[in-house]
């Protein structure tokens, strides 16, 4: 949920309006803001799976230490999305494990035809 | 490899005040930070601060971050964002880390001001999302005006948990209880009252059981607790909550200085181990220096003024400042610590500074 008017901050001053792409779906988010803010108001709260227990994980320090919320971005693996400026048409992955190189997308079809 | 007369790693409170003293002492400041922005965790500092006019008492630690960083820049500081500082050598050298590069910093001194880590605390559901640090809540709410979910736990009533409750009602959340497993208030009495006037149940002699949900949050088990600390059987209640805020305490930042070498001390009362510094802020290791929370848990006010003394003693090794100067600022810096250290919580913190100095070994006797 955002926070547009504050009693002490007053009017939010956003950036501009741009598209996330996240697992496949169209999120909204302000240019520069953290990809996390914009998946949080998104109402999203997972943000990767453990490797050992597939154990679900969010936001926690929000800034940039723990590495909780880190998430596939633009096909790069272990990105802090707490820490990570929003951009236009960034391709963003739910991190599964350690993640992985290149979109899911891609590797998808590619494991497809190996596969047949 | 780049050069500089006083490189300082960590641009919040102590590492700006640091620069500010050392640049208008005629030093050429770098000033190193591995965020974005300057200003450390001051611009999420919404609430007015305490103290006297000198220790901007009424002012908001959003504006004494802008003032901070204004004064930084006209006095020249070079401030580099979005740099690691990943290590520190003998001969004084940094190493930075910045945009997938590596390069080196050599300084005649360095004042280390890299701050601290919120402490987590460990229940069952705890590494489920939803469970965040009370400053993860505060970020989020008052930089990124976002919140993230709308029924709050905070666990831990001392000054950060009952601020950052407060700030939770002023964003639009709602803050079902505070609960501490002390039996007291460990924060300020003005910010308990805040709370309690808007409503919000202060909940001392409690302590969290576990957190629950299916993927992330949806409730949490709290129980009252013996004078013991242990769970009171049969005294357990689930609260309905997406948010579970852990105010329980900092530990010092003090990688870089473990990594150079220091003399360090365990101070329970100030958050831990810490880098064992004399009254100027110098380690056991010359011409290193500390300030802010990684020589102990205070508050940015402190952080400051730490810096302050840092920055001077820094610049006046180096010859920029004349000594008779120097000593009449240091004095100033003295007084302005000691009245921020009053009271009940200061005593404390200032028995336990003491402590550190008496640690710390005279300069002329290290050398000899």
């Amino acid at each position: 949920m955002r926070i547009e008017m504050h009693p002490i901050l007053g009017e939010a001053q956003w950036g501009p309006k741009v598209t996330l792409m996240v697992d496949g779906k169209a999120v909204d988010a302000f240019e520069g803001e953290p990809i996390a803010t914009a998946l949080l108001a998104a109402g999203r709260r997972v943000f990767r799976h453990t490797t050992k227990r597939d154990e679900p994980r969010g936001v926690f320090c929000a800034l940039g230490r723990c590495t909780d919320c880190v998430m596939v971005v633009d096909g790069r693996p272990n990105v802090r999305t707490c820490v990570t400026a929003a951009r236009d048409g960034m391709v963003i992955e739910t991190q599964r494990g350690l993640g992985h190189w290149g979109t899911e997308q891609i590797l998808g079809e590619k494991g497809e035809q190996g596969h047949a | 490899m780049h050069e500089t007369e006083i490189a300082i790693v960590g641009a919040g409170p102590a590492g700006l005040a640091a620069a500010v003293e050392a640049a208008q002492a005629g030093a050429q400041v770098t000033l190193v930070d591995e965020n974005a922005r300057p200003g450390g965790q001051l611009f999420k500092q919404i609430h007015k601060f305490f103290g006297s006019k000198a220790h901007h008492a009424g002012t908001r630690g959003v504006q004494i971050g802008r003032n901070l960083l204004s004064e930084a820049e006209k006095a020249g500081v070079e401030i580099r964002l979005d740099t690691v500082v990943y290590g520190i050598y003998p001969d004084k050298r940094l190493g930075l880390a910045c945009d997938s590069q590596s390069e080196d910093l050599k300084a005649a001194s360095i004042i280390l001001a890299t701050g601290a880590n919120e402490r987590p605390l460990a229940f069952p559901g705890w590494t489920m999302p939803g469970v965040m640090g009370a400053g993860a809540i505060q970020t989020l709410i008052n930089i990124h005006r976002t919140l993230p979910g709308r029924r709050v736990l905070m666990v831990g009533a001392g000054n950060v948990g009952l601020i950052v409750s407060y700030q939770l009602l002023q964003a639009g959340a709602e803050v079902v209880a505070i609960i501490d497993a002390l039996p007291g208030i460990g924060g300020y009495g003005v910010h308990a009252s805040k709370v309690r006037r808007a409503g919000v149940p202060i909940l001392t002699g409690h302590t969290i059981l576990a957190a629950k949900g299916d993927q992330a949050v949806e409730r949490a088990v709290i129980a009252k607790v013996d004078s013991s600390g242990q769970p009171i059987p049969g005294m357990e209640q689930t609260l309905d909550v997406d948010i579970v805020g852990l105010a329980v305490g900092l530990s010092p930042l003090a990688e870089l200085a473990w990594m150079a070498g220091c003399q360090f001390a365990h101070v329970p009362e100030l958050g831990g181990w810490v880098p064992v510094h004399d009254e100027e802020m110098q380690t056991s290791l010359p011409g290193l220096y500390v300030a802010g929370d990684v020589t102990g848990i205070e508050e940015a006010s402190i952080a400051m003024e730490q810096g302050r003394m840092a920055g001077l003693t820094a610049a006046q090794a180096l010859g920029c400042l004349p000594s008779q100067e120097a000593e009449i600022k240091k004095i100033e810096v003295r007084q302005r610590l000691d009245a921020l250290r009053v009271g009940s919580f200061g005593d404390a913190r200032a028995i336990a500074r003491q402590r550190i100095l008496s640690l710390s070994v005279p300069q002329g006797i290290r050398e000899g």
